[in-house]
C-alpha cells in the first residue's frame, strides 16, 4: 500500500502562505511593481493545495537561506 | 538638452502577405525596361535604377521624396508579370491548400459540421493563447482531409496532387499551371481558410502566386563605382534585370501570338529567375551565376547563415580604435599597465580637444606628424571635418589650430585603454589598463594578471581598445581598472595576487635574509620604494622582515596565518614554532613570514587586508611593490632548482625500497589467498573485487609513506622544497614523484585495465594482477621508468589530455547558454534583481543583498569588525 506523500510537510518545501488583499496591496506598494512583473505560480501547483487560491492571489514564500537565514519571495497565481 | 522619449508597448504584430494591390499602392514606379542607364550614363526612366526608387549618389536628390542620400530610405517599384509565377517560399503551403480544398468548388474537403467544430476548437485555443496546441490542431485537421476522394460539398471527384520539385504540381500527370493554381486558390472561401490556419485578411492564398513583383529600392542594392570608373551592379539588380528582360520577351511573344511551346518555355524561365531572385540555393535548381561562375547572392543568401545579416552584421560587429596582437610577459611593468608596441601606439589615436591651456602641448604632436613618435594623425575642425596630417598640410594646420579643434594624437604612456581576452566569460575578462609604449611587436602584460584573463603566452592574442570620449575614459578608469577587480564577486577572494618568483622571493626575504643597511636601502630604492621614516629606523644590520615592512603604511595592522599553520587548538601566536603566525603592528612585521597564503592568488589575506583598509589605487601600488620586491630579492640572491635537489641518501633509498617491497609482499599475499579461495570476502563484493580493493588499499599507502620519508629528509634550504613550502610553484607530491616513486596510475578510478586478453600488456602473463602488471610505477622520474611503466604513465597522461580536450568545449557551451540567459539581469537601486522588462527575478540580490566582492570571503565578519573598532 503506497503511503500518501504530503509534500508540504517535506523539509525542502518552503512555507507557502496566501496573503490577504490588504497585505497584497502593501507588498505591491512597497516593491512598486505591477502584477505582470511578478514571478508566477500555477493554481494547480501542489504546494497551493488547500490554500483556496484563484488567479491574482499573492503567495508569500518563506525560504531558508544559508546566508540570509530567512528570505521572503512572492509569486502571483496566474491562469493555468 | 534632453530628448523626449515616448514609450509604448507593442500590443500585437500581424504577419501577412503583400497583395498585388498593396504592392502597386506602395510602389512609386512601374519598371518596364531591363536597361539600367542611357548613353550618357543617366538612369533610364522605368529602368531598375530609376531615380524615383531612391538615391545612392551623394549630392543627388530623390525624385519621389526630395531627400538626399541617407535622408531618403528608398522607395519600392513594381513590375507586372506577364503570366503568374509561384513564390518559391510558399510552395509547401500552396500544396497543402490545394490538397485540402476541392478542385471544383474550392471548399475545404470536410463536412460542414466538422468545419464548425474545428473552428470552435481553434477559437477556444486562441482565447487561451495556446498557439502550440492551435498549430497541432490545424496540422491534424489538414492531414485528416488530404486524402478525401470526394468533395463533401459538391460531390466532385478529387485527384491526388503530386509535387515535382521544386515548383511543378501534377494532377494525374497533367501539369497544373500557375494560372489554374491561382484560380483554385481564389475559390477557397475566407472562413475555410481560417480552419486551415490562415488569416484571410492578411494572407489570401492566391497572393502566393505572384502577378506583380515588388522591386526593392536601389538603396537596398546600391551599385559601386570601381576605381576604373566602371559601375558594378549589385547581385539583386542583375537578377532583377534578368526577370524584367524575360518578362518583356514573354509579353511580346504572347501579344504576337507565338506558339504555346515557346510561351511555356519562357514562362518556365521566368519562374526560374523569380525563384532564384528569392533563393539561389534551392536543391534541384542550378544556382544562377555571375559570368565569373560564382553564384549570385540573392535575398535568402543575404539573411541566412554565418555571413548573413543576423550573424554577420547584427550579432557580430567590428570596432574601430582597437588593436590585436600576441601577448608576452613583462614582470617589470605594473599590474594595471599594458605594454603597447610602438607600431600600434602610432596607429591608434586619442582625440584631444584643443584649449588655450594645451594648445602649445598639442602643437608639438602636430609638428611631429604621423611618422614621428609621439605625433598626431588627424585633426578635426570645429565644423566636424576630419583632415589628415601630412607634410604638406602640417604647416597650414599648425597655423589655423585654435581652441575648439580636436587633435587625434598618438598613444602616450598613461593613456587609458581597455584590454580583453576571449572568451569573455567574466567581468574580469575585460579590464582597464594604463598604456605603456614599448618596443617590439607584442602586447606586454604582467604575468600576475594572466589569471583573470585565463591567458598564457603560448601564442595567445588579446584585444586593446582606446576609449574615444572623456566619459568613456572616466568610466573605464573608475569602473573597469585592474585595481577594481582584484577581489572577485564570485567568492570575495582576490583573483590577482603574487605568483611564482614573487612569492618565493618574499618568503626567503622574510624567513631568513639579512642585509647591511646600505644593501637594504639599495634593494628598496631599486624597486622604487623611498620610505625615509622606515629607513631611519634601520640599524647596521637589517632583517628581511624590516625590508618588507618598509613597503607597508605606518598605520597598518594585520594578523594572519601562513600555509604552515596547523590550526592548533591553542595558538601560540608570536611564539609559533613554524613561524605560521603573521603579525604586522603599525606597519612593522613582528612575526611570521610571507607566503602564498598571505600574498598569493585566492588566498592573499594580507592583500585583502590592504585593500580593505586603503583604497584600490593605494592597494594596487602596494601589491605592485610586494611583487617587485619578491622578484628583486630572488634576482639578487640567485635561485636555481637543480637535479641534485631530488638526491636522496642511500639510507632513505633503501628504506623506500623496503616500504615498496613490503607492500608488494602484502599484495602477493592477498593474491595468493585469492587464488586459493581463502580470502575473506568483503560484503557486497565478489572475490575479484575484494582482492582489487585490498590491493589498492595497500598501494595507495606506499606513495604517501615514501613521500613522508623523502620530505622528512629534504632540507628546508633545498630550492625545490622552498618553492613547495612557500607556495610559489609545485608541491611536495611533485618532489616525491621526482625523487622516489611515481605511484599507482589510475584510470577511471581503477588500476590500469586490461587492453589484451586478461592482461594489460603482452609482456605479462595472463591473469597477472600484481602491482607491476597493473600500472604501479615504483621508481621516480629521476631514476627513470621501465618500458611498461612508461607506457602506463603515457596512458594516464593521454587520458587526462583527452578529458580536458573533450570537456572544455562542452562546459564552455553550457556556460555560454547560462550567461546568455542571465545577461540582462540587473540589480536595481531597491536591491531587487530584474530582467529587461523590469520583471522581478529576486526580491533581494542573492537573498541577502550582499555584494560579495565587498565582503570578507562571502560573509560579513562582525566579530572582526567589532574587534577592529574597539581597539581604536
Amino acid at each position: 500500500m503506497a503511503k500518501e506523500i504530503k509534500i508540504k510537510k517535506h523539509e525542502l518545501v518552503p512555507v507557502h502562505e496566501k496573503l490577504s488583499e490588504e497585505e497584497k496591496k502593501k507588498v505591491f506598494q512597497k516593491l512598486n511593481v505591477s502584477m505582470s512583473q511578478m514571478p508566477a505560480i500555477l493554481p494547480n501547483d501542489p504546494v497551493l493545495e488547500n490554500l483556496d487560491v484563484k488567479p491574482g492571489d499573492l503567495i508569500k514564500i518563506t525560504r531558508n537561506s544559508p546566508t540570509a537565514i530567512k528570505s521572503v519571495y512572492y509569486r502571483v497565481v496566474v491562469y493555468g | 538638452m534632453t530628448e523626449e522619449h515616448v514609450v509604448k508597448k507593442v500590443a500585437s504584430i500581424t504577419f501577412g502577405l503583400l497583395s498585388p494591390k498593396h504592392i502597386k499602392k506602395m510602389a512609386v514606379a512601374k519598371i518596364v525596361t531591363p536597361e539600367l542607364y542611357d548613353k550618357e550614363g543617366y538612369p533610364v526612366d522605368g529602368g531598375l535604377m530609376d531615380i524615383r526608387l531612391g538615391v545612392i549618389d551623394p549630392g543627388l536628390r530623390c525624385k519621389t521624396c526630395g531627400g538626399r542620400l541617407k535622408e531618403c530610405f528608398g522607395h519600392f517599384g513594381y513590375i507586372e508579370i506577364a503570366r503568374p509565377v509561384i513564390h518559391i517560399k510558399y510552395i509547401k503551403i500552396i500544396l497543402d491548400l490545394l490538397r485540402s480544398s476541392c478542385r471544383d468548388c474550392g471548399r475545404v474537403l470536410a463536412s460542414e459540421e466538422k468545419i464548425t467544430s474545428h473552428l470552435a476548437l481553434l477559437e477556444k485555443l486562441k482565447k487561451e493563447n495556446n498557439s502550440k496546441k492551435m498549430r497541432i490542431a490545424i496540422k491534424d485537421f489538414t492531414n485528416g482531409i488530404k486524402n478525401v476522394k470526394k468533395c463533401p460539398h459538391c460531390q466532385a471527384k478529387q485527384i491526388k496532387i503530386k509535387i515535382e520539385k521544386p515548383s511543378t504540381f501534377l494532377e494525374d500527370n497533367r501539369r497544373i499551371n500557375p494560372i489554374q493554381m491561382r484560380a483554385r486558390l481564389e475559390k477557397i472561401p475566407d472562413l475555410d481558410l481560417v480552419s486551415l490556419g490562415l488569416n484571410p485578411e492578411a494572407a489570401r492564398p492566391e497572393w502566393m502566386v505572384l502577378t506583380v513583383l515588388a522591386i526593392p529600392p536601389v538603396t537596398v542594392r546600391p551599385s559601386i563605382t570601381l576605381e576604373s570608373g566602371e559601375r558594378s551592379e549589385d547581385d539583386l539588380t542583375h537578377k532583377l534585370s534578368d526577370i524584367v528582360r524575360i518578362n518583356q520577351r514573354l509579353f511580346e511573344n504572347i501579344n504576337a501570338g507565338a506558339p504555346e511551346i515557346i510561351i511555356e518555355d519562357l514562362w518556365d524561365l521566368l519562374q526560374y529567375h523569380v525563384t532564384t531572385f528569392f533563393d539561389n540555393n534551392i536543391s534541384q535548381i542550378p544556382p544562377a551565376r555571375h559570368r565569373s561562375g560564382q553564384p549570385l547572392k540573392t535575398l535568402s543568401q543575404r539573411i541566412k547563415s554565418k555571413e548573413g545579416r543576423f550573424r554577420h552584421n547584427l550579432a557580430g560587429k567590428r570596432v574601430n580604435y582597437s588593436a590585436r596582437t600576441v601577448i608576452s610577459p613583462d614582470s617589470k611593468i605594473a599590474y594595471n599597465e599594458v605594454g603597447v608596441p610602438l607600431l600600434i601606439a602610432m596607429d591608434l589615436t586619442v582625440p584631444e580637444t584643443v584649449s588655450e591651456w594645451n594648445i602649445k602641448w598639442l602643437k608639438e604632436f602636430i609638428k611631429n606628424g604621423p611618422a614621428i613618435y609621439p605625433g598626431a594623425n588627424y585633426i578635426v575642425t570645429p565644423d566636424g571635418k576630419k583632415r589628415k596630417i601630412t607634410e604638406e598640410t602640417q604647416e597650414q594646420i599648425l597655423e589655423e589650430l585654435e581652441p575648439g579643434y580636436v587633435v587625434e594624437r598618438h598613444l602616450i604612456n598613461g593613456d587609458v585603454s581597455i584590454f580583453n581576452r576571449q572568451p569573455s566569460l567574466h567581468r574580469m575578462s575585460i579590464m582597464c589598463h594604463k598604456i605603456k609604449v614599448l618596443p617590439g611587436r607584442s602586447f606586454r602584460l604582467n604575468p600576475a594578471v594572466c589569471t583573470p584573463y585565463n591567458a598564457d603566452f603560448d601564442g595567445d592574442e588579446m584585444n586593446l581598445h582606446v576609449p574615444q570620449t572623456e566619459e568613456a575614459r572616466a568610466e573605464a578608469e573608475l569602473l573597469m581598472s585592474v585595481q577594481q577587480h582584484i577581489i572577485t564577486p564570485k567568492n570575495g577572494l582576490n583573483v590577482i595576487g603574487n605568483i611564482q618568483d614573487a612569492i618565493t622571493g618574499n618568503y626567503l626575504l622574510t624567513k631568513e635574509m639579512e642585509f647591511t643597511k646600505e644593501k637594504a636601502i639599495d634593494i628598496l630604492m631599486s624597486i622604487g620604494v623611498y620610505n625615509p621614516t622606515k629607513f631611519k629606523k634601520f640599524g647596521a644590520n637589517v632583517s628581511g622582515k624590516e625590508v618588507f615592512s618598509a613597503l607597508l603604511p605606518d598605520d597598518f595592522d594585520f594578523i594572519g596565518q601562513t600555509r604552515a599553520c596547523k590550526r592548533c587548538d591553542k595558538c601560540l601566536a608570536d611564539k609559533c614554532k613554524d613561524h605560521a603566525y603573521v603579525r604586522i603592528k603599525k606597519g612593522v612585521m613582528v612575526s611570521g613570514l610571507i607566503d602564498q597564503a598571505t600574498i598569493g592568488e585566492e588566498n592573499g589575506s594580507l592583500i585583502r587586508a590592504l585593500y580593505a583598509k586603503y583604497d584600490e589605487n593605494r592597494g594596487i601600488k602596494l601589491l605592485n611593490d610586494i611583487f617587485k620586491l619578491g622578484i628583486e630579492i630572488l634576482l639578487r640572491r640567485g635561485f636555481t632548482t637543480a637535479i641534485s635537489d631530488t638526491d636522496l641518501p642511500d639510507k632513505i633509498k633503501s628504506k623506500n625500497k623496503a616500504v615498496i617491497d613490503e607492500a608488494f609482499a602484502k599484495v602477493d599475499d592477498y593474491i595468493k589467498k585469492y587464488k586459493e579461495n581463502k580470502l575473506e570476502i568483503l560484503p557486497g563484493m565478489t572475490a575479484a573485487e575484494t582482492v582489487e580493493a585490498r590491493i589498492i588499499e595497500v598501494l595507495n599507502k606506499v606513495r604517501d609513506k615514501v613521500g613522508e620519508a623523502v620530505i622528512g629528509n629534504t632540507s628546508e634550504h633545498n630550492s625545490t622544497m622552498i618553492m613547495a613550502t612557500s607556495g610559489g610553484e609545485g608541491n611536495v607530491l611533485n618532489i616525491t614523484q621526482m625523487a622516489a616513486c611515481i605511484g599507482q596510475q589510475v584510470m577511471r578510478a581503477k588500476r590500469v585495465q586490461n587492453g589484451y586478453k586478461d592482461r594489460t600488456l603482452t609482456i605479462f602473463k595472463r591473469g597477472d594482477i600484481s602491482p607491476k602488471a597493473k600500472g604501479f610505477v615504483k621508481d621516480g622520474f629521476k631514476k627513470g621508468l621501465n618500458p611498461s611503466e612508461y607506457f602506463y604513465s603515457a596512458m594516464t597522461g593521454r587520458d587526462a589530455l583527452m578529458d580536458t580536450a573533450l570537456r572544455t568545449p562542452k562546459s564552455g557551451y553550457l556556460y555560454r547558454r547560462l550567461a546568455n540567459a542571465l545577461q540582462d539581469l540587473k540589480v536595481e537601486y531597491d536591491y531587487t534583481v530584474r530582467d529587461a522588462n523590469h520583471g522581478i527575478i529576486q526580491y533581494e540580490y542573492g537573498e541577502d543583498g550582499l555584494d560579495v566582492s565587498k565582503t570578507d570571503g562571502g560573509i560579513i565578519n562582525i566579530k572582526k569588525i567589532i574587534k577592529e573598532v574597539t581597539q581604536k
